[in-house]
């Protein structure tokens, strides 16, 4: 196809551009908000480099830090800390809305809030993938590359699952897991992910199913057991595939809300996605510079992982949505 | 069954056992036992009590039961069509051989990733009525106008604006579909364009009669994946207000099926909606394939 005339081409341009300025402009609003100070969010007109970062307030606030440094020393007391000293100060004063965001309550309930949501949520995520990895390698193995009675009504089962959605199967699981007694613990969020999932198995049985026979049956006649096979050959040649499965598995995991919400009873063992949820509710409506840092820290590690690994998810996206 | 066959029997399920204990523990097990536990009453602390078919006659005649299903079906008349014509649209968009295509796509795509609850939050924060930044820009636009008597509605605070608001965020996180769509366009042969070109057909005579043909199967899988993840619809609108306020307006089905489950502790009351939830999940998937057909092109 010839390319279009010039005037067409930056039309489509200008187009591209105003839509992108849409979409980039809520992202940007919410890293601008959260370095304000709760006087500079709710300022009319809005302005999007905040004031305060500027180096003549830091200056300020060093002198008023210097003031009150002295008034302490005079009132006898030794423990007052500098905060913005050192070689860092700028950082951490640029940053302090963040600190005092994610440590919120740390006085009362005896640790910081969102570093121990972000381990909590490390912690799951890791189990979730790993399980998921191994999982549904496995079964998509055993759908893909053994003949088997059975199999294909098995499968047919299978991909009909994916239009059962959690909500629906959600009252008798909390009860199973009630049951067990493992309400109010991490299992019921990461155990299932040891048993497979049909997407999952889906996009593996498709990735398994092109990789060349002559490959396993030249190791088969070696004397390669299957699971030889499946461990030696087909795992190596699948590193794409599984890390499609391994980084959706834990976007689904960081992001997951109804679980955490049903099955995590107390506040130390929220997830980060339960931890701003309960902040939001408790502090909503005016500190609106500490929710924006603390959904930064929410985003941002997912943006930055974006951007390590954009052709596994680019590749992940159209291998999952193209299905016709 | 030959030696070879039955050692093949065996070690193929002995691949896939663990997905055996899945499905029925984690999905055929809950759904089998939500459909008995729709005919009981039980709230946990006591064993269920057959109450027969009660909890659905119940639901026929709830009227919080309905709000929630039809808001549910309003967000999705709205928010499945425009954000697949948004999507299919920038996708077309930048299948035109524009230079920085990836850079566009990033752009478009990055605001699908940011998590649900951190969404919920940010928007509640543009949709401030006062400080928001949506209605700081509608107000430099209406003055530009020279129309500053009028008022920017209060978005999630207004009964009439809350929905259309949650459909502008559905629309902002479509990135994820613009990625599909564009691969599914460059996977439509270069010859079909041709061959329309020498014919004279215009661009959107292209568009109408290859481009969108081509791509239908991936419009039709997308939309019917939309319609699972409207009626999944909790994050969001929970953040945004766990009891659907202003005026029950973004109160969705799993809301008030999450409700009665865990607030009101009717698992029996649940278990009926978790089904009828099912059945209204099964009917438009059978639906969308039903009344695609038509339209939906296979390959030669």
């Amino acid at each position: 196809m010839r390319r279009p005339r010039l005037t067409s081409r930056m039309l489509v341009h200008v187009v591209l551009i105003a839509m992108s300025a849409a979409f980039m402009m809520p992202l940007v609003w919410m890293i601008s908000t959260s370095f304000k100070t709760n006087q500079e969010a709710m300022q009319m007109p809005p302005v999007w480099i905040p004031e305060s970062l500027s180096p003549e307030q830091f200056r300020k606030t060093l002198d008023e830090q210097e003031r009150q440094a002295l008034k302490a020393e005079e009132a006898g007391d030794k423990d007052f800390e500098k905060r913005y000293q050192g070689p860092l100060g700028y950082v951490k004063y640029a940053f302090r809305q963040y600190y005092d965001a994610l440590t919120t309550g740390a006085d009362k309930l005896g640790y910081s809030p969102f570093p121990q949501y972000a381990k909590n949520t490390i912690y799951i995520c890791i189990l979730s993938v790993i399980g998921t990895v191994a999982a549904n390698a496995l079964i998509a193995y055993g759908f893909a590359r053994i003949r088997w009675k059975g199999r294909e009504v098995l499968f047919w089962i299978t991909l009909a699952t994916m239009m059962v959605p959690f909500p629906v199967t959600m009252v008798p699981t909390y009860g199973l897991f009630k049951w067990l007694g493992w309400i109010g613990s991490f299992k019921p969020l990461w155990v299932p992910a040891w048993f497979g999932s049909a997407f999952n198995i889906y996009l593996l049985r498709e990735f398994f199913r092109t990789i060349p026979t002559e490959l396993t049956d030249a190791a088969r006649i070696d004397g390669c057991s299957e699971f030889g096979i499946f461990m030696r050959i087909i795992l190596p040649l699948s590193k794409p595939a599984l890390s499609v499965v391994a980084l959706f598995n834990f976007l689904y995991m960081w992001n997951n809300f109804l679980g955490p919400r049903i099955y995590l009873t107390d506040q130390r063992m929220f997830t980060l996605s339960l931890g701003l949820q309960s902040f939001q509710s408790q502090h909503g409506g005016t500190q609106w510079h500490h929710l924006m840092a603390a959904s930064a820290v929410m985003v941002v590690p997912i943006i930055v992982l974006f951007f390590f690994t954009q052709r596994t998810f680019i590749q992940g996206i159209t291998l999952t949505g193209m299905k016709g | 069954m030959t030696r070879g066959e039955r050692r093949n029997q065996i070690s193929g399920l002995l691949f896939i056992s663990p997905w055996l204990i899945g499905l029925g523990v984690f999905l055929i097990y809950p759904i089998v036992c939500s459909f008995c536990l729709g005919f009981t009453e039980y709230s946990v602390l006591r064993p269920p009590m057959y109450v027969g078919a009660e909890n659905y006659a119940e639901l026929m005649g709830d009227e919080v039961f309905w709000k929630a299903l039809k808001n549910t079906l309003f967000y999705a008349a709205f928010a499945l069509p425009l954000g697949t014509i948004t999507a299919v649209a920038l996708a077309l968009l930048l299948n035109a051989k524009v230079r920085g295509q990836t850079v566009y796509r990033t752009v478009f795509f990055l605001p699908s990733l940011v998590p649900m609850v951190a969404l919920a939050v940010l928007w509640l924060w543009l949709f401030n009525g006062d400080y928001g930044l949506v209605n700081y820009i509608i107000k430099s636009v209406l003055g530009l106008v020279g129309l500053q008597s009028l008022r920017p509605p209060a978005w999630l605070g207004d009964p009439n604006w809350s929905k259309p608001a949650m459909i502008v965020m559905a629309m902002w996180g479509t990135g994820h579909a613009v990625v599909i769509y564009l691969a599914g366009l460059q996977g439509v042969p270069q010859h079909l364009y041709e061959a329309a070109e020498i014919d004279g057909a215009n661009v959107f005579q292209r568009i109408r009669h290859i481009t969108l043909p081509m791509i239908s199967p991936v419009i039709r899988f997308n939309v019917i994946m939309g319609i699972i993840g409207v009626f999944n619809l909790f994050a969001v609108p929970y953040v945004l207000s766990a009891d659907g306020a202003p005026n029950r307006s973004i109160y969705f089905y799993v809301m008030y099926l999450y409700d009665n489950a865990f607030r009101h502790m009717r698992m029996g009351y649940a278990s009926a909606m978790a089904w009828i939830l099912f059945l209204i999940i099964f009917a438009l998937t059978a639906f969308t394939v039903l009344m695609s057909k038509r339209y939906v092109h296979y390959g030669e």
